[in-house]
């Protein structure tokens, strides 16, 4: 498993915030998005996850090779934590519930109703969801937004392990991961010069 | 596939999820109308298969701007649409999920609130056959609306204005099952034609609403 990006360019609301981006993450790496708001991490990460098509450029793997973690974490305030993450673990396919509640230390939470957990523990809950996936590419959007410092870590445990099973991870961050041996990817430089409106489809011709 | 539809039952009968919105709604409809009319059972026995039926539909109507406005907003779509199941089949089990809640419900209550509005006897087998067989196309048309107008804030309006004329087939041949029937008649045609909208529009709509889903996600 590789994921090789040539010469990407992606849009946002019709416009194009990066282009000529080529970069490559192997099994086993890790690498950290950085950049000013609104340079188009997020938009990066919603084109790998194949959630929007790219204006040009080529992928060499298919969006079903990853999971992607949004700033939302997609959590049932009225289900319980354990009832939400076996919901994505059966729509994955994938058994791993309770390596996963482990994992991110919410074993002792898993009857409490998702409406009653704090923003750090939905978080928690949200990085949870990653492991029952079963995916190799993990695409993650500020991952450690509302964390304290010893969840930090937990993240990093978590990220490691998956590393070290022949994973992959794309992070967009502003903040210090925890995550030392992560590549660092400025995307300043790839900032898309001419941003004129595409006129690439005709929903964006109206934009 | 299966995982999602209990999800969605489950949501649905826990605190807040919506479960007897729409039974509510056709109930007031079923009590009102009579208070309305006037007690003369000739008058009701005859608006009786009509207004049962625009009860249906617009409580049907009722809750479907929440069928994917609430995973979008907590982000679940966004995942769901980068899950291993085709997107066209959440949208397909998302529908099934949406007639159990509300379409099934006013199938079962509808005879009942057919003593309220006089409906002739003759009508009531009709008029639960007709329910059964048109709501589940009012779930599918109306999530192909709600997969519109996802995204869109205060989206109700629009979706009530896209998804009714959507609706209008189903309500004529459904309302003219019960009153053929009530009256008598033979039913083959409307039912039939009813049979054949629920079908086309299940077979062919979640792609659409899919397809739709795809392009307010981006």
């Amino acid at each position: 498993m590789e994921l090789r990006v040539h010469d990407l360019a992606v849009a946002r609301g019709g416009i194009t915030v990066l282009e000529g981006l080529s970069f490559s993450l192997g099994a086993g790496a890790a690498l950290v998005l950085r950049g000013p708001n609104g340079v188009g991490k997020t938009t990066l990460l919603r084109t790998l996850a194949g959630l929007q098509p790219a204006v040009a450029g080529r992928l060499s793997l298919e969006p079903e090779e990853m999971a992607y973690a949004a700033h939302a974490d997609g959590i049932k305030a009225v289900l319980t934590v354990e009832e939400n993450l076996r919901f994505w673990a059966a729509v994955s396919g994938q058994g791993a519930v309770e390596a996963a509640l482990g994992a991110m230390n919410l074993a002792d939470l898993r009857h409490r109703r998702a409406a009653h957990l704090s923003a750090g523990q939905k978080r928690r809950l949200g990085l949870a969801r990653l492991l029952v996936t079963g995916r190799k590419l993990w695409l993650l959007d500020e991952p450690t937004v509302s964390l304290d410092a010893a969840s930090v870590v937990l993240f990093g445990q978590v990220v490691r392990q998956h590393l070290a099973a022949g994973g992959a991870a794309l992070m967009a961050s502003h903040v210090d991961l925890g995550i030392g041996e992560a590549a660092v990817l400025d995307l300043a430089p790839y900032r898309a010069t001419r941003s004129a409106v595409q006129a690439g489809g005709f929903d964006e011709a109206f934009v | 596939m299966l995982a999602l539809l209990t999800r969605d039952l489950r949501l649905a009968m826990r605190a807040g999820g919506g479960f007897g919105l729409g039974l509510a709604f056709f109930l007031l409809v079923a009590v009102l109308v009579p208070l309305g009319v006037g007690p003369e059972g000739a008058v009701l026995a005859k608006i009786a298969p009509g207004i049962l039926w625009v009860g249906a539909l617009l409580a049907c109507l009722l809750s479907l701007d929440r069928l994917f406005a609430l995973d979008f907003e907590d982000g679940s779509l966004d995942l769901l649409a980068t899950a291993p199941i085709p997107l066209e089949g959440v949208v397909a089990v998302k529908s099934l999920a949406h007639w159990l809640v509300t379409g099934v419900p006013l199938v079962l209550v509808a005879p009942v609130l057919g003593v309220l509005l006089n409906l002739p006897v003759a009508g009531y087998g009709w008029l639960v056959v007709s329910l059964a067989l048109g709501t589940p196309a009012l779930s599918v048309i109306g999530a192909f609306g709600a997969a519109l107008v996802v995204g869109v804030k205060r989206g109700g309006l629009l979706l009530s204005l896209l998804v009714l004329p959507l609706y209008v087939p189903t309500l004529i041949f459904g309302a003219e099952v019960v009153k053929r029937g009530a009256g008598g008649l033979a039913v083959g045609t409307p039912l039939a034609l009813l049979a054949g909208i629920t079908l086309a529009a299940a077979a062919l709509l979640p792609f659409a609403s899919a397809a739709a889903l795809r392009v307010n996600l981006r």
